[in-house]
């Protein structure tokens, strides 16, 4: 398992294919956890690219016009009526949160316990307030009529993707809130200093824990670039 | 068994330079973004500026906050050509989706089963 620092693998494509037939591990200098937070999140990737893909398909042959989102989700401040606000703030918000991930992730490698899970916290914080204006935008639409099989605005089809697009985002958002929080509570308990046992695994953990949560965290993120470009703004 | 603390761990550690140069640039180009539909800029400029805009916030955050850009290449191509595929998937769909809006436009161009010629 461990490479010597003598016969350090070749970089660049010679370094691709040497990694790929070798028969140890084709990751190299990348721990366990991390390499499967990767294929989750590749496996992620196809269920919300089927996700909008459906979208699309369903947008692009309905012959009602699709309702004008940028009304639909514009909010009244002052009797003026700004188009998408809650949704920029939404994304302000969630890029907010992967910037102090980043550091999080940082600090976690920098062995700075405290700075670690106070910066989880600040993230966790940001998900969850993402989660609560969510949750609000839901309310709204739902209180204008808005039906998985029809709304007042436009294409019935508006009310199935919106749902379940932002659901399913949402509830990728409130599951990485809970991470977030128990690994703060771990790094706060000083359990990857320690190396004390983990109640599910009975094995020590690291601070590669946090990177992983934040390879999670980060792709929240991405995903949502991706909605607010097609769902929100297209 | 080594501890915890003194195991050598395989991470990445980059200045926080790096991630606020990041982060401030993704803001910048959410602002664009936003920008664009305040505007109310439509059509073809509309729809090149979003994929623009998106395109950019997805790498920086692959490439930077995901330490994409400094990962083995045996695991770069692993994660970044499977989802290549999908835009095959897109084309398939916007075939079909040609295809039931064509069959929709001719057989319910009323919205009467009299006009579809029933």
């Amino acid at each position: 398992m461990a490479q010597s620092a003598t016969d350090a693998p070749p970089d660049g494509l010679e370094g691709f294919v040497a990694d790929w037939s070798s028969d140890q591990r084709a990751f190299k200098n990348v721990p366990w956890g991390k390499a499967m937070m990767w294929i989750f999140l590749l496996s992620d990737t196809f269920i919300f690219s089927c996700f909008l893909l459906s979208y699309m398909t369903v947008r692009s042959s309905t012959k009602v016009d699709w309702p004008n989102t940028s009304e639909v989700f514009g909010l009244d401040v002052g009797g003026v009526s700004v188009p998408l606000l809650l949704i920029a703030i939404m994304t302000f918000i969630l890029i907010s949160s992967s910037g102090t991930m980043a550091m999080a992730v940082n600090a976690g490698y920098a062995r700075k316990r405290k700075l670690t899970a106070a910066l989880l916290v600040v993230t966790a914080l940001l998900g969850a307030s993402f989660v609560g204006m969510q949750a609000f935008e839901w309310t709204k639409l739902i209180h204008e009529g808005v039906r998985p099989w029809g709304n007042p605005m436009g294409a019935p089809q508006f009310g199935s993707s919106f749902f379940m697009i932002t659901g399913f985002h949402g509830f990728h958002v409130s599951v990485g809130v809970l991470f977030l929080f128990i690994v703060a509570f771990k790094v706060a308990r000083g359990d990857y200093d320690l190396g004390r046992k983990g109640f599910f695994t009975s094995r020590p953990g690291n601070y590669g824990i946090v990177e992983s949560l934040g390879l999670y965290w980060h792709f929240v993120d991405l995903v949502w670039v991706f909605i607010f470009a097609f769902f929100y703004l297209w | 068994m080594a501890q915890a603390s003194t195991q050598k761990l395989e991470g990445q550690t980059h200045p926080i330079k790096t991630y606020l140069v990041v982060w401030l640039w993704l803001f910048v180009l959410s602002a664009g973004s936003y920008m664009v539909d305040y505007m109310q800029f439509q059509g073809y400029l509309r729809w090149s500026l979003i994929l623009t805009f998106m395109m950019l916030k997805a790498g920086l955050i692959v490439a930077v906050f995901m330490h994409m850009k400094w990962e083995r290449l045996a695991l770069s191509y692993a994660i970044l050509l499977p989802p290549l595929l999908v835009l095959v998937f897109v084309a398939i769909m916007v075939f079909e989706s040609d295809y039931t809006l064509l069959t929709r436009v001719l057989y319910f161009a009323t919205g009467t089963p009299e006009a579809a010629g029933e």
